[in-house]
């Protein structure tokens, strides 16, 4: 039972952080409809950033939090400008040309981002800074540190801003109306342009305080850790109901509680055959099931076939 | 008039393709290495042409299909089976050792059989989240393939198969040197010969393909399913062949790729591979053979030349620019500067083009300012 709560604690903290990488995807597509690919390379680039503000400034004595704050704020102000020159310069050309070009020059991005990155900061893995309390915090048997307990609030805080952000506000209809149909939404004096842009700003900086989060609590970083999550994030978004806010959050936490226990349980359950190691399937396996019996997702509208 | 001229052309081309590897051996083997490995990267984007150009399914797992035929050639044609089940080694003392066309007909087959495993499941899946789900199925493969040696083992984990015998062919070995009429063929030129043989045979299978009652009843569906559906083309049958169809070349070029490199690991499997290849046949023209063929020879051959010069950039950048990353620095921007300059690829096919000029005097079509359709 312990083994189990434990288990849904990892998986909540892992679901949070996919939830905020997903969104990211799940705002460009049903916007653009296009597979950000370098999504992920932005959480990456966030990740390094603070690596590089964390370690900089170690000398001077600031305590953790502070120095979480400082590299938090240095990591979504490059992750934004990045996600806003890469929709500028990879995406904008081609809002117009076949549906594969935009999505080759994001996977080409994504490629040349993990690249810079290697070249920038060298290949080599490099260890994240113990920055809040390590002491573990006991729930009912489980353990949970602050700094996951920090993953959990600020995610809750974040998704309730964005909600409230894209529902109750003035850009928050813009942005809903463009989804819709962006030719509409000019003639009511929306700027698709200005409003695509704010999107890929948004995604980009839930995905800088993403790849904090996974620097804090996994205590490493490398040029290729985007890789991964943002493949899972993009999952979890698919499995959502792409396009669909609640539908990311909602997948990001499930796709982090079905990793997590499945990992716990696989080896017992197939008495030691099927090891953690196939964890990264069940992310893949838990999406075809999905997708068969509901193509859309789960929250997905049923949309009405359109060739 | 028009014809001799083309014949003339095939000619010299054929003349040149068989002398480019004697000539290209004289620098040693790693060019000939380079354009055997481009040769199999065409076999690969024919392959996923199908079923991206023709039939407009975006298959990112296409890798998955090359690690099958990888590894069912490396699984019969090395001792690594015989090692580990005694009842095996039993029933082949000697080892099997498939000839040429066995080998070929096994993986086409077995990949195959996989493509249509795959296709099943995500036929009434459209777009991206076909994507992503034939990605998670690369995925898939390449965790089984990194952690069958447990309790059984068959792939060998990470570790890979190694000892995998060449081809051979009515008792020819492939990996042998050999001199014809005092010419000096070395192992891999015979190779190159044998991956363009492969190449031209899926070449002229394309063609036959695109032109048949299939090929246009996939471009049907690439253009419009439901349209396709109403003409009384059976999607889903049309669907599941263009998968079965397309893996097929997939396995066929894996087990090429085994029996030239003698080993296989799932590192040689990752979804950079299928990422690159999806980008070949983009970047060369989707749907449009000549532009897949140089869309492949582009991305996988010229990187390669780059890393003779990469030397000095190595010394001159203190190691952060060796060759692998340079490497791999070009493909990025190859694949995003491409794609900016030509969005429907370096060499696309004629008739897809709506921009085609019209003739002076002509009316334009009817429906030609309403572009709503989006």
């Amino acid at each position: 039972m312990e083994i189990l709560f434990q288990q849904i604690i990892n998986g909540l903290v892992l679901g949070s952080m996919y939830a905020l990488v997903a969104l990211g995807y799940t705002m460009v597509y049903g916007i653009i409809n296009l597979i950000n690919f370098a999504h992920g390379e932005v959480l990456m680039a966030g990740a390094l950033v603070s690596w590089t503000v964390v370690t900089a400034l170690a000398g001077l004595g600031l305590p953790g939090w502070l120095l979480m704050i400082i590299a938090l704020a240095c990591a979504i102000v490059v992750c934004t400008l990045l996600n806003f020159a890469i929709e500028k310069i990879a995406y904008r050309p081609l809002r117009n040309a076949p549906r594969l070009a935009p999505l080759i020059t994001a996977m080409g991005m994504s490629l040349l981002l993990q690249t810079l990155a290697m070249i920038i900061w060298k290949p080599n893995p490099k260890p994240f800074p113990q920055l809040l309390p390590t002491d573990p915090i006991q729930i009912g048997g489980a353990v949970i540190t602050v700094t996951q307990v920090l993953i959990l609030v600020t995610t809750v805080v974040i998704l309730g801003g964005l909600l409230f952000l894209v529902n109750h506000t003035k850009m928050g209809r813009a942005m809903r109306a463009t989804a819709e149909n962006p030719r509409v939404a000019a003639l009511m004096g929306v700027k698709p342009d200005a409003v695509i842009s704010l999107t890929f700003i948004i995604g980009a900086a839930l995905a800088a305080v993403a790849g904090l989060m996974w620097a804090a609590n996994y205590g490493t970083v490398q040029h290729s850790m985007g890789f991964m999550p943002g493949l899972k994030a993009f999952t979890a978004a698919v499995l959502g109901g792409i396009g669909n806010l609640a539908g990311a959050m909602v997948g990001g936490v499930l796709l982090g509680l079905i990793e997590a226990i499945g990992a716990g349980y696989l080896g017992d359950l197939t008495g030691g055959v099927l090891g953690s190691h196939y964890a990264d399937i069940f992310a893949f396996i838990a999406l075809i099931l999905v997708l068969t019996l509901r193509p859309s997702g789960l929250l997905g509208e049923r949309v009405a076939d359109r060739a | 008039m028009h014809n001799k001229s083309k014949l003339i052309t095939f000619l010299i081309a054929g003349v040149l393709l068989l002398v480019l590897p004697l000539f290209a051996q004289s620098f040693g083997n790693g060019p000939v290495r380079i354009i055997d490995l481009a040769l199999l990267y065409v076999l690969l984007a024919l392959g996923l042409n199908i079923v991206v150009g023709y039939a407009g399914l975006l298959d990112l797992g296409y890798v998955a299909f090359y690690a099958v035929g990888a590894y069912l050639f490396a699984l019969l044609n090395s001792p690594h089976l015989a090692e580990n089940f005694e009842h095996i080694a039993a029933a082949f003392p000697n080892g099997l050792h498939l000839p040429l066309l066995l080998a070929i007909a096994l993986a086409a087959l077995l990949a195959g059989l996989f493509g249509v495993l795959l296709g099943a499941p995500t036929l009434k899946l459209r777009g991206d989240y076909l994507a992503i789900v034939t990605l998670g199925f690369g995925e898939i493969i390449r965790v089984f393939l990194n952690n069958m040696e447990y309790p059984l083992n068959i792939t060998n984990g990470p570790r890979g198969i190694g000892q995998i015998d060449g081809v051979h062919f009515l008792g020819f070995q492939f990996s042998q040197n050999h001199t014809f009429f005092g010419i000096e063929v070395n192992s891999v030129s015979m190779y190159y010969y044998l991956f363009l043989a492969l190449v031209i045979a899926s070449v002229v299978i394309c063609y036959r393909l695109e032109n048949s009652r299939i090929g246009r009843a996939w471009m049907a569906i690439r253009e419009d399913e439901i349209a396709a559906k109403a003409m009384g083309i059976n999607t889903r049958n049309m669907k599941l062949l263009a998968f079965g169809m397309g893996a097929t070349f997939g396995g066929v070029a894996g087990s090429m790729f085994g029996a030239f490199q003698g080993f296989v690991s799932p590192e040689s499997f990752s979804l950079q591979e299928s990422v690159m290849i999806v980008a070949m046949v983009v970047l060369g023209g989707i749907g449009h053979i000549p532009g897949v063929i140089l869309g492949a020879l582009l991305l996988a051959a010229l990187p390669e030349v780059l890393r003779y010069v990469a030397g000095p950039l190595q010394e001159m950048t203190d190691g952060r620019l060796d060759a692998a990353i340079l490497r791999q620095l070009l493909i990025a921007l190859a694949m995003i500067v491409i794609m900016l300059m030509r969005p429907r690829g370096l060499w696309p096919s004629p008739e897809h083009g709506k921009s085609r000029p019209l003739p002076p005097g002509a009316q334009p079509p009817a429906n030609a300012g309403s572009a709503i359709n989006a």
